[in-house]
């Protein structure tokens, strides 16, 4: 591994700045290690350094960044690992990237995803599966499978996902490097291609916290006028540097650190709650009764927002279309078949069922009653605690194909996660150590717009595990 | 559970062709998921009001103020058929 490709985001950021390393040399580094990829980790990688890179002003003064595929990058594939955007090109560029362009990121290349974002394992690519860095058998997770792999292995020093019930934190723990899910709102959506709208947010992907606490900075800000439900962020982030947690009060949800969490991973979590408590934290059990019903609602939530989304691959104005169709209904039908997927379709149909008449209330109603519930709860833990933790992820990652003949076993991946999500709050992922040689996940999660803090906890944290990421990037 | 004729229902709904194999398929494994999800209708959630967004906001409004689109060709350029600066389709009639 070169010198280059050691340097942490924010360590290259400032040699940048600094004019000891040249960004086009940076650059080119980490385009020959994506552009010899082996993990199937991008759909699409640059060809050459930029010939106008950014000023070495700029806050990320070239920086290389990998983006996930349902990013729209003006004149880049950006396919969301559908078929049915096959050769899709957009004409415009994602709020995010853009601000991220900005502010000196340049684009390195777009990152492999389960279909539309559906996906715990990235096996639901129309692109082919991603493997996990880690080893090669298994998966990276999903549905941000690309960039976390890609981060994982140093093929990118760091990447952007999205989570709409897991899909940062779940591979972030799989590959063993950071993620973060923010606040609901405060990463404009404006240019992603929309999976579950109330639900889908933009987060880093990063080996450590403070590039994870960088990136994020350069991503919120000020409200995006062309997303309605963007807030932006009341506060600028803060690269963190507490190395302890005295006072800080973290409890441990019952329903989501016991059953159904397999033994390697408990371990793991287990030991960082005492290294907390050696920094100076109290660890106390606390409760989100409805947590164990997050899934439920959530698989129809997720589902009925995004039957609804999904509704505009019609074959008219983007993307393939099947030939040979003879009358318009048809035409999208036959288009529609052709070009999603299996779990696409299985989510398109759960969720039109679920919004169908005489179904509605029953249930979509009903979720949208338990995701308050799910948010009262986090609010009453919020009174008494200031972050909660779980594991990550129920297990480590698994092998490829070991699920995907059974929908539900592949949903219950998330099951730490979706709580979260449905109640728009940021929660962190960052390694914790290994069980059997493979990643285990630390989740830490704070009340809204808390990520200053969140990031801060995490940070003294990671020091005190001092996990080392280093062997698959080499 | 959901029955072929539920999953074919559901299907012509969403504008989506299945398959034979895919009606049984999908035919079983709804009902799978479903059989889980609906554990939720066993809450009492009498009074509970529905979540219509997770961040406490007010009519999030940008100044009413015309900017210019995208160019019409650029766009066409996406489409899979064009005709006279349009998408063409097949006839509804057809």
């Amino acid at each position: 591994m070169s010198d280059l490709i050691a340097l942490s985001a924010a360590a290259a950021a400032a040699k940048l700045g600094a004019g000891e390393i040249s960004a086009s040399e940076l650059f080119e580094a980490y385009r020959e290690r994506a552009a010899a990829d082996e993990l199937n980790a991008f759909t699409w990688v640059a060809g050459a350094a930029p010939a106008d890179g950014p000023a070495a002003s700029t806050p990320l003064a070239g920086v290389p960044l990998a983006v996930k595929d349902l990013f729209c990058t003006e004149g880049v594939p950006s396919q969301a690992g559908s078929r049915i955007l096959e050769g899709y090109r957009p004409p415009y560029t994602a709020s995010v990237v853009k601000q991220l362009q900005a502010a000196g990121a340049t684009l390195l290349a777009k990152t492999n995803q389960d279909e539309f974002a559906m996906g715990s394992s990235n096996e639901n690519s129309a692109y082919g599966p991603v493997l996990n860095p880690w080893d090669r058998t298994r998966v990276p997770g999903g549905s941000s499978g690309g960039s976390a792999a890609a981060v994982a292995a140093g093929l990118a020093p760091w990447a952007l996902g999205t989570d709409t019930g897991g899909s940062i934190r779940q591979p972030a723990a799989l590959c063993g490097i950071v993620g973060l899910k923010p606040t609901y709102g405060s990463v404009s959506r404006y240019g992603m291609i929309a999976f579950a709208s109330s639900l889908d947010q933009a987060g880093p992907f990063a080996r450590d916290v403070t590039d994870t606490a960088l990136l994020y900075r350069h991503m919120t800000g000020a409200a995006d006028p062309c997303d309605s439900t963007s807030l932006g962020h009341p506060e600028a982030i803060a690269l963190p540097t507490a190395e302890r947690l005295d006072g800080i009060r973290l409890g441990v949800p019952e329903e989501l650190s016991g059953e159904g969490i397999e033994e390697g991973v408990l371990a793991r979590f287990r030991e960082t709650l005492a290294k907390a408590e050696e920094l100076g934290a109290t660890v106390e059990t606390c409760h989100l009764p409805h947590a164990p019903h997050a899934l439920s609602a959530y698989y129809l939530l997720a589902p009925a927002e995004a039957s609804s989304n999904l509704a505009r691959y019609d074959g008219v104005r983007y993307g393939i279309r099947a030939e040979g169709a003879g009358d318009l209904v048809s035409m999208y039908t036959e288009t529609r078949h052709d070009g999603f997927g299996a779990e696409v379709k299985r989510r398109i149909l759960i969720g039109t069922y679920a919004l169908s008449s005489g179904y509605y209330d029953a249930y979509y109603g009903t979720a949208q009653k338990v995701r308050t519930k799910i948010s009262d709860d986090f609010k009453d833990v919020f009174g008494r605690f200031d972050f909660v933790v779980t594991p990550t992820t129920p297990t480590t990652a698994f092998e490829l194909g070991a699920k995907t003949a059974d929908p539900l076993s592949m949903y219950l991946n998330d099951f730490c996660t979706v709580p979260m999500s449905l109640a728009g709050i940021p929660a962190i992922s960052i390694p914790c150590g290994l069980s059997d040689g493979l990643p285990v996940g630390f989740q830490l999660a704070g009340p809204a717009f808390s990520e200053n803090r969140v990031l801060s906890a995490a940070y003294a944290l990671e020091q005190a595990i001092g996990f080392d990421g280093s062997a698959p990037r080499a | 559970m959901i029955d072929r004729e539920q999953v074919l229902h559901v299907a012509r709904l969403a504008r989506l062709r299945l398959s034979d194999e895919e009606v049984e398929t999908m035919a079983s494994e709804l009902s799978s998921i479903l059989g889980h999800i609906e554990t939720i209708s066993e809450l009492d959630l009498e009074g509970v009001p529905a979540t219509t967004h997770v961040v406490e906001v007010a009519n999030a409004l940008r100044a009413d103020e015309p900017r210019e689109s995208l160019p019409r060709d650029v766009v066409l350029a996406a489409a899979p058929a064009t005709q006279d600066g349009g998408f063409l389709v097949p006839s509804p009639q057809a």
